[in-house]
C-alpha cells in the first residue's frame, strides 16, 4: 500500500528506525498480515524450484534450499543451514499474482430484449507477499507504469495492486545469470516497499533487520516482537549487499545501450539469434515485465459468452497477426522486437527500462540465449550490417 | 437421433474415420456433460461409432480422422469433401500422417512384410499423408489424440459463427500459465514442448514427464535448435530421432531435424522388426 512512514508520537521504538526480528518475529509477521485479512503469499520450493505460494508462517519458506543457475539450467540443493533467502529468483515471478495467465472479464448472456453484462469476480482478499526481491519489487513498478498509472488503466491490475501490502526481502545470494546491479533494482532497495528485510545468519545469530517503508507496514510491525536495530546490525546488513553485489554473476552496459539498439536494427547478430531461439515464448512468461496480452471471446453450449485476458507472448506468430499475415514472420525479427522492446524502445513508451537484471529470460530459455551476451556482441560490432537486406518474412 | 423430420433446422454432423485408430472420434463421446447439450444443437447425422443409424449427406460439418493409406482411402475422402460444407480434420493422422507414416520413410513394404504373414493380401500405398495432401481443408484439429475441450470449441465456434480459440504457439506457454516448472531447464528433462504445440494443457510436463510432441510442430518450430541443445544435454542421435518419429513423424518440422542417418539404421535386417523396437520404447 506503501503510503509514507509516520514517526508515531509514543513511547518504544520510532517506526522508521530500522529493527531486528528473530525468527519468531518474521513468524508474528506473517500471522498479523493474515488476521489483517491479507492472504499472504512468499517463496516456496515447489516442483524443483522457488516459486510463489501461500504461506502460513516462517515453516513454509524455503528453509536451506539453495540454487544453481545457469543459461537454460537450474538446479535447488538443499543445505543445512537454515537461511530462508539463500536463492536468487525462480522461474514464477509476483507478475501472475496481479495479471494471472487466464483472466476473466465478464459474462454475457443475451435474451430477447438485450444482452446482459456480468463483471467476472474479483479476488476478496487483497495480497500480502512476504519475500519479493529487490528487483522483483521494482519490476511490479515498471508493470506499474504500463498497466496502472499509464493511459490505459487496467482496474484488475491496478486496484489488486493498490490494495497490496508487500515485504521485501534484499538479495544475499545472487546467482550466476544476475544482473540487477547493472540495472540500478539491487540487490539492496531504498523506498518504495512497505518493509524490507534483510536476513542476517553470523555470529550475531539467524535475524533480520527491517525497515519501514509506509504506514501499512508500521502498523503490521507493531505487535510483533521486535527489538531496535544496533549499529552491529546496520553494519551485518551492508556486508550482506555488498557480497551479493560483489557476487553479481552477469553485467549489462546500460550506457547508451537504448541508441546502440536503435541503430543497429540490420545487424547481423538478429540472424544469428534467430538461428538459435526456438520461438517458444518462455523468456516472456518468466520476465516479470513483460505484459503482452490476448483477449479470447468464446461461446458456451447455453448461449452465454465469456471474454477472457489471456498472456500473449511477441514470439507467437498470431502476435503480430495482422489481414493477410504475421508481421514478424520470421524468428530473428520475434527475438529482435522482445530484446528491443525490453532495453531501448520501453524508453520511448514508459521512460523506463523494460529489464531489472532479475535473470530469468537467461535462465528459463531452454537453449541458454543470454540477453547481456547478445546485448554486448552487438556492442562490440556496433553499425555492423547483413550482408543480404533485413528481412521480416520466412525463414530465420 | 435417426429422425430426418425435414423440420429439423440443427445443423448436420458428420465423423469419417481413415487409417486411425479410432482415438480422436472417441474425444466426441468423451464430452460426457456437454454431449446430450450438444445434440442440441447439432444433428449427429453419420458417426458410426456411436449409432448405426445414419442420415444421407450433404452435411454442414464433417470431422475427419485418420490418414489416407489405401487407393480408397484416396477417392472416398474426395467423396467426403464432395459432401460437406466445411471438413474439419481431427488428430495427428489426419493432419500430418499419423505413426503409420514411418513407412513413409522406410522402403515400400518393408513394414507390411514384417508384420503380415501374408502381406500380398494388402492392398496399400506407399505412403501414409494428411488430408489436406488430397482435398481442401477448412480447420486442422491437432494431437493424438485431440483434446475434446479444443473439439469442443471448434464445434461451438463453428455454431456462433466465429474462429475458434486454438492456439498455435508452444506447450511451454501451457507450463507457465499452469506454474509447472520447466524440466528440459530444471532436470535436463529431453522434452519437445519448446516445438510443440499447445492445446493439451502441458499434461506430460505436469507429471514430470517430458512432452513427446502429440500435437505436432507448434507455428513457428525451430526443431534443429532444440536438438541441438538436447544432444548437449545427453541425448543420442537415436534417442533424438525416436522422440521426432512417433505420432507426428511426417509433420515437415520434426521429419526436417531427424538425424540423415536414420533411414539406414531401420533397416529391417539389424534390427528385428521396428514395431517392435516401437513397443519397447
Amino acid at each position: 500500500m506503501s503510503r509514507p512512514a509516520q514517526t508515531p508520537d509514543g513511547p518504544g521504538v520510532k517506526a522508521a528506525d530500522p529493527v531486528v526480528l528473530g525468527l519468531d518475529g518474521l513468524d508474528a509477521l506473517i500471522t498479523k498480515l493474515s488476521e489483517s485479512g491479507y492472504e499472504v503469499k512468499g517463496p516456496v520450493s515447489r516442483g524443483g524450484a522457488v516459486v510463489p505460494g501461500s504461506i502460513s508462517g516462517v515453516d513454509d519458506l524455503p528453509a536451506g534450499v539453495h540454487d544453481e543457475q545457469s543459461p537454460g539450467g537450474y538446479r535447488l540443493a538443499q543445505g543445512d543451514d537454515g537461511r530462508l533467502f539463500a536463492w536468487a529468483v525462480g522461474p514464477g515471478s509476483w507478475k501472475g499474482e496481479f495479471f494471472p495467465a487466464h483472466q476473466e472479464v465478464w459474462r454475457a448472456r443475451a435474451s430477447d430484449e438485450a444482452i446482459e453484462f456480468t463483471e467476472a469476480a474479483r479476488e476478496a482478499a487483497p495480497l500480502a507477499i512476504v519475500g519479493a526481491r529487490p528487483c522483483e519489487f521494482r519490476a511490479l513498478e515498471v508493470l506499474d507504469r504500463v498497466l496502472k498509472d499509464g493511459a490505459y488503466r487496467d482496474p484488475r491490475y491496478a486496484d489488486r495492486r493498490e490494495a497490496a501490502f508487500v515485504a521485501v526481502v534484499e538479495c544475499a545470494s545472487p546467482a550466476s545469470t544476475c544482473f540487477c546491479t547493472s540495472m540500478g533494482t539491487g540487490p539492496g532497495i531504498e523506498g518504495g516497499f512497505d518493509l524490507a528485510l534483510t536476513e542476517i545468519d553470523d555470529e550475531g545469530g539467524h535475524r533480520f533487520v527491517v525497515r519501514v517503508g509506509s504506514e501499512d507496514g508500521s502498523e503490521m510491525l507493531d505487535s510483533v516482537p521486535s527489538t531496535k536495530a544496533d549499529a552491529g546490525d546496520l553494519e551485518a546488513r551492508a556486508r550482506v549487499l555488498e557480497g551479493a553485489a560483489a557476487n553479481m554473476g552477469r553485467h549489462l552496459q546500460t550506457e547508451g545501450l537504448a541508441g546502440l539498439l536503435a541503430r543497429n536494427m540490420d545487424h547481423p547478430r538478429w540472424s544469428d539469434v534467430g538461428e538459435r531461439c526456438l520461438s517458444c515464448g518462455n523468456c516472456t512468461l518468466v520476465c516479470p515485465t513483460c505484459f503482452c496480452s490476448d483477449v479470447h471471446d468464446t461461446t458456451d453450449i447455453s448461449g452465454e459468452s465469456s471474454r477472457a485476458r489471456v498472456w500473449s507472448s511477441c514470439f507467437d506468430l498470431d502476435h503480430s497477426y495482422l489481414h493477410g499475415g504475421a508481421v514478424r514472420a520470421s524468428c530473428s525479427s520475434r527475438y529482435r522486437q522482445w530484446m528491443t522492446h525490453k532495453l531501448s524502445t520501453w524508453w520511448d513508451q514508459f521512460d523506463t527500462s523494460g529489464c531489472v537484471g532479475c535473470g530469468r529470460c537467461v535462465t528459463w530459455c531452454p537453449v541458454g540465449i543470454d540477453i547481456t551476451e547478445e546485448a554486448a556482441f552487438i556492442a562490440a560490432s556496433d553499425g555492423a550490417t547483413r550482408v543480404s537486406p533485413p528481412s521480416t518474412r520466412g525463414g530465420s | 437421433m435417426s429422425s430426418t423430420s425435414n423440420s429439423d433446422v440443427r445443423p448436420t454432423l458428420a465423423v469419417w474415420k481413415f487409417a486411425s485408430c479410432d482415438g480422436c472420434q472417441l474425444s466426441l463421446l468423451d464430452c460426457e456433460q456437454e454431449l446430450l447439450a450438444l445434440t442440441g444443437a447439432v444433428r449427429i447425422a453419420h458417426f458410426t461409432e456411436m449409432s448405426r443409424a445414419t442420415v444421407s449427406g450433404p452435411y454442414d460439418i464433417s470431422l475427419v480422422e485418420g490418414s489416407i493409406t489405401t487407393p480408397d482411402d484416396v477417392e472416398r475422402i474426395k467423396e467426403v469433401r464432395a459432401n460437406s460444407r466445411h471438413l474439419v480434420t481431427i488428430g495427428a493422422c489426419a493432419a500430418s500422417g499419423g505413426i503409420q507414416a514411418l513407412r513413409n520413410f522406410v522402403e515400400p513394404g518393408s513394414y507390411a512384410s514384417a508384420v503380415y504373414a501374408h502381406p500380398e493380401y494388402l492392398e496399400t500405398l506407399e505412403t501414409s499423408t494428411p488430408i489436406s495432401a488430397h482435398v481442401a481443408v477448412d480447420y486442422e484439429l491437432h494431437g493424438c489424440p485431440i483434446d475434446r475441450h479444443q473439439l469442443l470449441e471448434v464445434l461451438l465456434a463453428f455454431l456462433a459463427g466465429r474462429r475458434p480459440v486454438v492456439a498455435g504457439h508452444s506447450v511451454c506457454q501451457e507450463c507457465k500459465a499452469r506454474s509447472t516448472v520447466c524440466l528440459l531447464v530444471s532436470d535436463k528433462t529431453a522434452c519437445l514442448g519448446p516445438v510443440t504445440r499447445a492445446g493439451c494443457g502441458a499434461l506430460c510436463p505436469s507429471v514430470a514427464r517430458g512432452c513427446f510432441g502429440c500435437f505436432g510442430p507448434s507455428d513457428c518450430a525451430n526443431v534443429a535448435s532444440l536438438t541441438a541443445r538436447l544432444r548437449l544435454l545427453g541425448s543420442s542421435d537415436g534417442e533424438l530421432d525416436r522422440l521426432l518419429q512417433t505420432f507426428n513423424a511426417a509433420a515437415p518440422a520434426f521429419r526436417s531435424a531427424v538425424g540423415v542417418g536414420r533411414a539406414a539404421a531401420v533397416s529391417l535386417g539389424q534390427s528385428r522388426s521396428p514395431s517392435h523396437e516401437g513397443a519397447e520404447r
